[in-house]
């Protein structure tokens, strides 16, 4: 078996390989639910009547893609720049963590939520700038230093909210006490249950759009992606752009834990995450690393999630099915793109 | 005519296609025992995918191949070795960690075998050296041969597996003329035993002193077959490329006040490629400075220096003054224009468009960014304006560079340094891998440059060219930098002992 690139793709290979990549996602799914034993078409039915069959569905949808979308922007920045940023969970945690610490009364309205968002970012910005400092002086790879710092935030969270942050009155529970009502994000709606970080999580994809695209740390950023050497060569300043992609990156998954804390739960937790961080990369990957298709992608991904709850409830497929489908989404999906380049011929 | 139990292959109407560009046309090709045949053209050309078609790499849309009379199963990479066919490509295919013979033994036989099997081989491997005239020790490490020897290990490698036909790609380009000419001697032994020789080259000179016939490749479609006892360089280069080309004619050199003095510079070595040891040179307005010298001599070291990228350990380096600071973009700032040795590793960002390469540099600077923000319709601009002043054949300044060809990727590097009127030039490499045509345009250029006053680098591996276009000439061997000789006061075989390291010792 060999791989013959092809210059030009036609269009029909770039929108129907992953169309097809899609339909295969859909097959493996039907599968899945008819291995548990459950009716296939009516399992697919549950999983979107679960995401955005009716109002609550999907609003609660769009709940879950904030923090994906923030996650995913974070992903896409850093990969774009060949950044392998796999620690958007503990830059999540160290936003999270910030919007408690100054949401519990240290500051008041109207300061206290632009205050908040900016120190969570850098709060997000500074978990990263670790590693990478740690990759552009020693060279140490930022995969290993990013995905480990993720358990030593984890267990840094635990210990707070079992120590210093523990609400004297949790009766007891791990969680931190609850923000003051200044701190908290109100809803875009009056009555409908979606926050402000949603709009701000769609603003922060357009405003990342823009830098890649007009300014010219965008360029330096795709340039360092693309080609280290040739940027090098062409007198940017190769470890400079690193570091402003590693600030921008981590601020953006901090946003993730922020709005979380302070739009949806109102304190804070151990298990606020159920893997945000990890998803915002299937997210990212399944956008292509484009701003503006995480945005669509987070909005794939969080309806599969919510879905797959309602249906699991309804038809007692397990949830995990979830998982399985992302996996398999993410699998057909690079292989689609993969396929996209290059011509498969059989020896 | 010839008895045609002569032939040993015979390529008949090969075609291939990609898309709408067809990359061989019908080309038909005789090689017969005992006889070289070079096969020349430009850069794309279809040398490259004929090549591939014969090494089973591609499979041709039509036509077919013939080694000794056998119709040779298309795309299939053994089936050519397995008829006796052996290639010897530009880039070497050889482990540095492992001795010679046990490269040469690679992929035939198992290299835990010891004993009998090993010493058979062994003592092949002699009886081919001596036979041949390739001297290489079988024990040593490759890492540790020259180019000249690792090349012979190639050959070695083709004839231990019974080669009856060698096809050599581009092989002089990285031996000096001494190197080249013991290729040469054994080539003629190779043929005096009856083999046969398919040699890859656009070095007209060398196809006059060593092919019998020469088949002329352009837009993929065979345009000449002559007898080299009957033709002339010129009359080759002229069917290379379609038409009567001139050469520039360098004029002499006028040069002025000295631009940039290195005064005893060192540098580390980087691997195995050695750094500068004490080298003294001094660039000067409106004179062309050649570098020849056999690649990974601290070349690459100097490029990188004036390029940058690396700061001196000893020494120092002056223009208008000591250099403060030193990296990249103050080389850029302080006027030097950076011709970069690989033009598709460094010099280009391949899926960047055009627009966006042509900025690479300078976008930082006002014309093309303000306050951070990139003024794209103004990079554009500059980018149509070195497409239409540079002649850069391409679809447009929105398309991504990787499409473009060599030539015209190096006319876009060439307009992206020169517009903004540089005081040095530093040109590494500037025409490896062009054709004919490209060549000419990019000489012309830099010597338009050096009579506008600009002091001109030019660093090849190519003493023909350095030879042509330099005022003054320098060698480096081993990090170390010659006296400079003015134009035309050494021949090409003095500078070819310099280049093999003689001479600095007494001039040290």
């Amino acid at each position: 078996m060999r791989l013959d690139p092809i210059a030009a793709p036609s269009l029909r290979r770039q929108i129907g390989l992953p169309a097809l990549a899609l339909l295969a996602t859909i097959a493996v799914a039907m599968m899945l639910a008819l291995i548990a034993g459950a009716n296939p078409l009516a399992t697919l039915g549950l999983i979107a009547k679960g995401a955005v069959g009716s109002k609550f569905a999907a609003l609660e949808t769009l709940n879950r893609a904030t923090p994906l979308i923030f996650t995913g922007l974070a992903v896409a920045v850093a990969f774009r720049a060949k950044l392998w940023n796999i620690g958007a969970e503990a830059q999540l945690y160290a936003g999270a963590i910030v919007a408690v610490l100054l949401g519990t009364g240290v500051l008041g309205a109207p300061l206290v939520l632009p205050v908040s968002a900016l120190a969570a970012m850098l709060a997000g910005a500074l978990v990263l700038l670790g590693p990478v400092m740690l990759k552009t002086r020693l060279g140490v790879d930022e995969v290993v230093t990013t995905l480990l710092l993720n358990f030593v935030m984890l267990l840094f969270v635990s210990y707070l909210l079992e120590g210093p942050m523990k609400d004297p009155m949790g009766m007891g529970w791990p969680k931190s006490a609850a923000l003051v009502k200044e701190a908290r994000l109100p809803r875009i709606v009056d009555g409908l249950r979606l926050h402000w970080g949603f709009a701000l999580a769609l603003i922060a994809a357009v405003a990342v759009w823009v830098i890649q695209t007009r300014s010219t740390l965008g360029f330096e950023m795709r340039a360092v992606g693309q080609n280290r050497e040739a940027a090098r060569f062409a007198g940017m300043p190769v470890n400079v752009v690193l570091v402003k992609t590693a600030l921008l990156s981590g601020g953006l998954a901090a946003l993730a834990g922020w709005s979380e804390v302070a739009g949806l739960k109102g304190h804070l937790s151990s298990d606020l995450s159920p893997g945000f961080g990890y998803t915002g990369i299937i997210v990212a990957m399944l956008a292509l690393l484009h701003p503006l298709g995480v945005v669509l992608s987070a909005l794939f991904v969080a309806a599969i999630f919510v879905g797959s709850d309602s249906m699991s409830r309804a038809a007692g497929v397990p949830t995990y099915i979830a998982d399985m489908l992302l996996a398999t989404a993410l699998l057909f999906m690079v292989l689609a793109l993969m396929l996209t380049r290059y011509r498969v011929v059989w020896k | 005519m010839t008895d045609p139990r002569d032939v040993v292959m015979r390529l008949d109407r090969i075609t291939k296609r990609f898309g709408a560009l067809t990359a061989n046309d019908a080309i038909s090709l005789t090689l017969r025992r005992g006889e070289v045949v070079a096969l020349l053209g430009e850069n794309g050309a279809g040398k490259t995918t004929l090549m591939n078609i014969l090494f089973g790499h591609y499979v041709a849309d039509d036509g077919r191949v013939e080694v000794f009379g056998q119709p040779l199963s298309p795309g299939n990479p053994r089936a050519a070795l397995a008829a006796g066919v052996g290639m010897v490509h530009q880039h070497f295919t050889l482990a540095d960690n492992l001795t010679v013979l046990d490269n040469i033994r690679l992929g035939t036989e198992s290299l835990l075998s010891r004993g009998a099997s090993r010493a058979a081989a062994r003592a092949r491997v002699d009886r081919l050296s001596r036979d041949f005239g390739l001297a290489v020790h079988p024990d040593a490490r490759v890492g540790s041969l020259t180019v000249g020897e690792r090349q012979r290990v190639e050959i070695l490698k083709a004839l231990y597996r019974d080669a009856r036909i060698l096809i050599l790609d581009e092989p002089t380009a990285v031996l000096t003329p001494q190197e080249a000419e013991a290729l040469f001697a054994t080539l003629r032994r190779a043929i005096a035993q009856g083999l046969s020789i398919l040699f890859i080259s656009h070095k007209l000179h060398e196809v006059m002193a060593i092919a019998d016939r020469c088949v002329v490749l352009r837009h993929g479609k065979v345009v000449g077959e002559v007898t080299t006892a009957e033709t002339s360089g010129a009359a080759l280069a002229a069917m290379m490329v379609g038409g009567e080309i001139a050469l520039p004619e360098a004029r002499p050199a006028t040069a002025g006040k000295v631009l940039m003095r290195l005064d005893g510079v060192t540098t580390p070595d980087k691997g195995a490629a050695p750094g500068l040891k004490r080298v003294t040179l001094d660039l000067r307005a409106g004179e062309i400075v050649g570098l020849a010298g056999v690649s990974g001599n601290g070349q690459a070291a100097l490029a990188d220096l004036i390029s940058g990228l690396i700061l001196p350990g000893s020494g120092s380096v002056t223009m208008d003054g000591p250099l403060a600071r030193w990296s990249p973009r103050e080389a850029i700032r302080q006027g030097i224009a950076r011709i970069p040795e690989d033009r598709h590793k460094t010099g280009t960002i391949a899926d960047f468009t055009l627009t966006e390469n042509a900025v690479l540099e300078g976008y930082w600077q006002p014309g093309f960014s303000k306050a951070g923000l990139m003024d794209w319709r103004a990079a554009e601009g500059f980018a149509q304006g070195i497409i239409a002043a540079y002649d850069v054949r391409c679809p447009g300044p929105g398309a991504r560079i990787r499409l473009l060809s060599g030539g015209n990727m190096q006319k876009l590097i060439l307009g992206r340094v020169l517009e903004p009127g540089p005081k040095i030039i530093l040109a590494n490499q500037p025409v490896r891998g062009l054709d004919v045509g490209a060549i000419a345009y990019v000489q012309s250029r830099l010597i338009a440059a050096r009579d506008g006053g600009a002091a001109v680098l030019l660093i090849s591996e190519d003493l023909d060219e350095i030879m042509g276009l330099a005022d003054v000439i320098h060698v480096m061997s081993e990090g170390r930098l010659s006296p400079g000789f003015p134009r035309g006061s050494k021949t090409a075989a003095e500078l070819g002992l310099w280049m093999a390291g003689q001479g600095f010792d007494h001039a040290a």
